[in-house]
């Protein structure tokens, strides 16, 4: 199905004989696409390039406008006035350089300080250019690293004597991941190891260099963009937040329902016993670093559970948040996990090693990824290398969700006690920080307004500068909501931005994550609001609602705490209140005040 | 393999490439009697005959090959499938 097509794992060659239809696809599917401006920075030929990127950033809900520099004028492009790129905006600013770029290279007769000083100029070259970036267009900047050269004239020792070229190139790729740790806005498109890991003989043939001025073979082209959407859509909160595991064949050898827990092999006693192993650890690791992990298996719910209780095994029952073990179709099962975590399907990888299973998830939950994962020698490989879960803000918050996701469902487990709503949540001993931004929360805020889709009234995205910038500006009224409870800290989750317009409020943005939906945070946030505006002498507060694929649930938000309806159109409802009239609203949670 | 049935085969893959079945391929046919036949369809074009008939063309004789008839001359003479 050319829905598939791009879907890792993908054949090259496909994708790129079939890219005027699958691009017809894609923007003929009814997506509400996130527009953005792309500039590609080029140092060789970039065309095809930006098509195969165009084509995974459809795929994943972005739609680009770009700038394409001039074939080689990368850096020109970013040091100099332009007005093309300064008229654009970029949101994001991508620079498309290999090691085809690198101007001089050290020689035999050259000594370490040489060498050195040759390696900071080079250096230095891109610093400038990034700074330069940031300064004009304040975007986040995509920068290639180096590949190894293709031939090596010192042999072995090219990596490790100084007057090596791969030894050069080390270095480099080195001082380049010391900016980007220094810089979050800042990411590196990890080309040395794409190109290893294709295969660089392969990757660098330089016929294509010496033909087309490519710096990379064509049939390479393809996983070069997809690379860099993975970036972008990362940036834009567009990860897959869960993996739903099979058990049978994908977790270990065999069928724990006929050969029992004994006769399933898992752990290091036998090769099959090995892989899963290694498979079982890999997504233990996923967990650790934030993904949230279920299981939607066809068994007995007591034999699910003894096959994850195998001594050798390293994944447990608790390292999962819902396990769904029945002979129910997997389809519902799948239906049901995302009710029971709040998300939606589309935000699951589905891994299963039957292709049958794959496909009735696959046509019945548009957006979820089910990859064929092959065998259980190719399961990490496969699932690594499509970038569903692709790192660019590694956050507190991400290292917790598991144990924020748990603490949720005790939550769920006490509120069953209870009749009476309201009981319920003064049993939880809610206490909140409402503050106006603090810097060291911007990431996870600027996080925020690219993840929360459902419990959003504009869905308006913003980037780490954007929340930068607002910060500083006394044109805004700004809240944060951080909830604590009994159970655990729900960390920064909701969050309020407010525009002055004389004794007028307009609420530019309200979002709230799903995982304190329905603990009275929103009264709190409105009481902290109407505070702190009154404070400026607001005497109207005013919010729109901006309706979306997945923003349904706060249609009626502003009628239930107390706006009236000043406006209706097809697409958008505006409220207003007079703070002379308001109430506060929250009576059950316990406000600290700032210092 | 026949030299008709060649280029029978070469035809059906500039039609699918360029996206249009009116496109005629003879062994006079060059870039300039195709529009849309630039260096980037180029690149597409060696690649998607390549993988069809199983071979590799060489660097020189892609930047040798004058019409599509010197290409089919070294299909005759490679071809794998």
């Amino acid at each position: 199905m050319i829905q598939t097509l791009l879907q890792y794992p993908f054949d090259a060659q496909t994708v790129m004989k079939k890219r005027k239809s699958i691009k017809e696809f894609l923007l003929a599917s009814d997506t509400q696409f996130l527009k953005k401006n792309i500039a590609i920075l080029g140092g060789s030929t970039t065309h095809d390039i930006k098509e195969m990127l165009e084509l995974f950033l459809l795929d994943n809900g972005i739609k680009p406008a770009f700038y394409e520099s001039e074939y080689g004028r990368y850096w020109e492009d970013a040091m100099f006035d332009n007005e093309a790129l300064k008229n654009m905006k970029p949101d994001i600013v991508i620079v498309h350089t290999s090691n085809r770029n690198i101007i001089n290279y050290p020689s035999s007769s050259n000594g370490d300080a040489e060498i050195d000083n040759m390696l900071h100029s080079q250096y230095e070259h891109f610093e400038e250019m990034w700074d330069n970036i940031r300064e004009k267009y304040a975007c986040p900047i995509i920068q290639n690293n180096f590949e190894m050269p293709f031939y090596r004239l010192l042999g072995n020792k090219d990596s490790s004597d100084i007057h090596g070229k791969t030894n050069y190139m080390m270095r480099l790729n080195m001082m380049f991941s010391k900016y980007a740790q220094k810089h979050s806005d800042f990411f590196i498109n990890d080309i040395n190891y794409l190109s290893a890991s294709y295969g660089l003989e392969r990757w660098s043939d330089p016929q294509y260099w010496y033909m087309y001025k490519y710096c990379l073979c064509t049939p390479a082209i393809p996983i070069l963009g997809h690379s860099i959407s993975n970036i972008i859509k990362s940036i834009y909160g567009k990860n897959k937040k869960a993996l739903v595991l099979d058990l049978d064949n994908t977790l270990w050898d065999g069928v724990v329902g006929d050969d029992g827990v004994k006769g399933i092999e898992i752990g290091y006693d036998t090769s099959m016993g090995q892989a899963y192993s290694e498979f079982q650890n890999y997504i233990k690791l996923q967990k650790q670093i934030g993904v949230l992990l279920a299981v939607n298996s066809k068994n007995d719910h007591e034999n699910a559970i003894a096959g994850l209780n195998h001594p050798e095994g390293t994944l447990k029952p608790e390292d999962f948040l819902v396990i769904k073990a029945n002979w129910n179709d997997k389809d519902s099962n799948i239906r049901e996990i995302a009710v029971e975590l709040n998300l939606l399907p589309d935000s699951f990888v589905f891994v299963d090693d039957n292709p049958a299973e794959r496909d009735i998830v696959l046509s019945n939950n548009p957006g979820i990824a089910a990859p064929d994962i092959g065998e259980i020698e190719k399961y990490i490989s496969v699932i690594d290398k499509a970038g569903y879960f692709e790192v660019t803000n590694l956050s507190e918050d991400d290292i917790k969700r598991n144990e924020m996701y748990k603490e949720n469902i005790e939550r769920i487990q006490l509120k069953q006690k209870y009749s009476n709503y309201n009981d319920y949540l003064l049993s939880l001993d809610m206490t909140a920080q409402i503050r106006d931004f603090d810097s060291i929360y911007i990431p996870r805020i600027a996080q925020l307004t690219n993840k929360v889709n459902q419990f959003n009234l504009t869905t308006k995205r913003f980037s780490q500068s954007d929340i930068e910038d607002i910060t500083c500006d006394n044109e805004y009224v700004r809240l944060y909501g951080k909830l604590e409870d009994k159970f655990g800290d729900n960390g920064v989750s909701t969050i309020v931005i407010g525009k002055k317009d004389g004794r007028i409020l307009h609420i530019d943005l309200w979002l709230m994550s799903c995982r304190i939906m329905k603990r009275n945070m929103e009264h709190a946030m409105l009481d902290s609001l109407v505070q702190e505006a009154s404070k400026y002498g607001i005497d109207t507060i005013r919010g729109c609602y901006h309706k979306t694929a997945k923003n349904g649930i706060v249609k009626d938000f502003y009628k239930t705490m107390g706006f009236s309806l000043t406006e209706q159109n097809v697409n958008d409802t505006v409220w207003e209140m007079k703070i002379s009239d308001y109430r506060n609203l929250n009576h059950v949670i316990k406000v600290e005040i700032a210092q | 393999m026949e030299r008709t049935e060649i280029l029978k085969r070469v035809n059906e893959i500039f039609c699918e490439i360029f996206d249009d079945d009116t496109i005629v391929i003879r062994d006079e046919t060059t870039a300039t009697d195709i529009p849309d036949w630039d260096s980037l369809m180029q690149i597409e074009l060696v690649a998607e005959h390549e993988s069809h008939f199983g071979l590799r063309f060489g660097m020189k004789e892609v930047l040798n090959m004058k019409n599509v008839g010197e290409m089919i001359d070294i299909i005759e003479d490679r071809a794998t499938k």
